[in-house]
């Protein structure tokens, strides 16, 4: 058997009768980037939301790190390392950068609720957070506004706060939508390089930067799993190739 | 919020604090009428602490009313009743606003938005009529004659001056107790939910908690400033509770300019003044301009805060402080779009 850090058992949503997410019999290795994809409306974000629990699954099962997680709420899967980011990059605007990733670091010492106690006391995780931005290139403007950041820095910022929770898996997703090539490649890399020890399942459109760095891919359409495996695998597979092609025609999506 | 930012801002603006300070201990020396005073500070007060959740939480509360009448009302009655030095009327204030605001909060926090605002507006309303109803509140004619009595036993609030400096203590306390929740690891996490609630839970917080901690602070002061306000001018009445009395409170905020702490005190300074003085004002536009209409101004409060609110919406959005932190970046050579957030977080004095 392999380590699988994350399992879902026939995870089913169902809104008002329509099947968003249907039957999804998801495994995701420890220490693989994982990608997710398929067409738009295909159930990603759902499938997203069912498993960091911020939408109740209308059925099936989600294990963690060995453990149930289909019952708990959003901040105690968070809480026990699967940490997302969102699709509409998700700063905290009226933040500096600093203080973006310090909230995330501030909770473990058990602070956030003393209104009575001066803000200097997060200062001792000031290096902490320093070096975490050091890792996805903010350092330098750790006292900027988050919210004046361009698009770009934000996402990478998000991928700091992300990190400063010390996930173990954690789920991006689209983390380069709406990007230049220029962002895409260095939030690639970027990924690439805070991936190290951990595990990162990641919803993505750009096949570039999926064959560049998944070692997994799973598709999904209307809600359904098509196929998991290799990008070689996965792209040599008929039902994929119809999914994506519209039944081989070629020219349509080429266009 | 670190070292060198603190360093670099804290200058100009600690001491302008200073010089408000000043201006009020100096205030009765130079000619300001010190029960006028007293009410501008009751209502900075009512301001800053409706503003703790309104500015720095995003929640539009309807109900501060409610929370500022009770605890007028308490601390009125306690002393009419039950003869309680004026400390502990405060403090029973205090602590009506605070266990009615774990009430409203505990119900309302749930939802967020228009929904937020009506459902403390509805309970408020709830309050309203109850206290039109019971007995203790002197029903249309109000609690009458508080007496202020000796402070601690010695200090003799019925002076006017007396009165009017205890009141600048305790709103002086207040304010640096707000201005230390918003500078706080609470404040932080406030500021995180405020921004981007999903986001803050994904980081694993529990935004319920902070809303309603926050919730009860802002009532208790709330609370308290209704108690200070009985005390001061002897009186409660239904008014206190009205839920007009919570748009006040939005308005002073508006006025002042929001996400600033220093806003809703000048926006109360502003409002209470104009409201006191709008006789004075329009007998002397009157005499200015030689058109007598302008006489009658003081019998038409609502509808020169009426036009005070528009202005305010249409022309000056970030309020008097908003306007003048914009100045200042503008001068200094930052771009004012990033003025309101840049503004709000900058550290106390």
């Amino acid at each position: 058997m392999t380590d699988a850090v994350l399992e879902t058992r026939g995870l089913s949503k169902t809104f008002l009768g329509f099947t968003a997410v249907d039957g999804v019999d998801l495994s995701v290795q420890r220490g693989h980037i994982h990608a997710l994809i398929g067409p738009n409306g295909a159930g990603k974000t759902t499938l997203f939301n069912l498993l960091t629990r911020f939408l109740e699954p209308s059925a099936g099962e989600i294990r963690f790190d060995g453990t149930a997680v289909t019952a708990l709420p959003p901040r105690q899967v968070a809480r026990r390392g699967m940490v997302r980011s969102f699709q509409i990059s998700a700063v905290f605007a009226g933040l500096s950068v600093l203080d973006n990733v310090r909230v995330a670091l501030q909770r473990k010492l058990g602070l956030s609720l003393h209104f009575w106690r001066s803000v200097r006391v997060l200062d001792q995780i000031n290096e902490q957070a320093l070096a975490i931005l050091d890792q996805v290139g903010l350092a330098e403007l750790a006292n900027e506004a988050a919210g004046a950041l361009p698009y770009g820095r934000k996402r990478a910022l998000e991928l700091a706060t992300t990190l400063a929770m010390d996930p173990v898996l954690m789920l991006l997703d689209e983390p380069t939508q709406g990007m230049g090539y220029e962002d895409v490649d260095r939030v690639t890399s970027l990924i690439k390089k805070i991936s190290a020890g951990r595990t990162v399942l990641m919803v993505e459109h750009n096949m570039k930067v999926v064959a560049s760095i998944a070692d997994t891919l799973s598709v999904l359409q209307r809600g359904r799993l098509l196929a998991t495996g290799s990008y070689q695998e996965v792209s040599a597979n008929e039902e994929v190739i119809r999914a994506y092609l519209g039944g081989g025609r070629r020219g349509g999506t080429a266009a | 919020m670190t070292a060198s930012f603190t360093s670099r801002r804290i200058s100009p603006r600690a001491s302008a604090y200073a010089l408000l300070l000043i201006a009020l201990i100096a205030a009765p020396w130079v000619g300001l009428y010190p029960v006028l005073g007293t009410k501008i500070l009751c209502y900075a007060l009512f301001a800053c602490a409706f503003h703790l959740l309104l500015g720095y939480t995003g929640l539009a509360s309807l109900g501060h009313a409610a929370f500022l009448g009770v605890g007028g009302y308490l601390a009125g009655y306690g002393v009419k009743a039950w003869a309680l030095p004026p400390e502990l009327a405060l403090l029973a204030g205090l602590a009506a606003g605070a266990l009615l605001g774990l009430v409203i909060g505990f119900i309302s926090i749930r939802r967020s938005g228009i929904y937020f605002t009506m459902i403390t507006l509805a309970l408020a309303q709830m309050v309203y009529f109850l206290c039109v109803q019971i007995p203790q509140t002197g029903g249309e004619d109000g609690l009458q004659g508080i007496d202020r009595g000796l402070l601690f036993g010695v200090l003799d609030l019925r002076d006017d001056t007396a009165m009017y400096y205890t009141v600048l203590v305790i709103a002086v306390a207040c304010f640096l107790f707000i201005a230390r929740v918003v500078y706080s690891p609470f404040g932080q996490a406030l500021q995180a939910i405020k921004d981007n609630e999903p986001r803050a839970i994904s980081l694993g917080y529990h935004p319920p908690h902070y809303k309603l901690i926050v919730f009860i602070l802002s009532a208790a002061l709330t609370g308290l400033a209704g108690a200070l306000k009985a005390i001061s001018l002897g009186f409660v009445t239904l008014s206190d509770v009205h839920w007009m009395t919570s748009g006040h409170a939005l308005l002073m905020t508006l006025v002042g300019g929001m996400g600033i702490l220093s806003g809703p005190v000048v926006g109360a300074l502003a409002l209470v003044v104009l409201e006191n003085k709008m006789g004075e004002l329009g007998t002397l536009i009157a005499g200015a301009t030689g058109i007598a209409w302008f006489t009658t101004l003081g019998e038409s409060v609502m509808m020169v805060m009426g036009i005070v609110f528009v202005i305010c919406v249409l022309a000056f959005r970030r309020g008097i402080m908003g306007e003048v932190v914009a100045l200042q970046q503008r001068r200094r050579g930052t771009p004012a779009s990033s003025s309101t957030t840049s503004a709000s977080r900058e550290p106390q004095p």
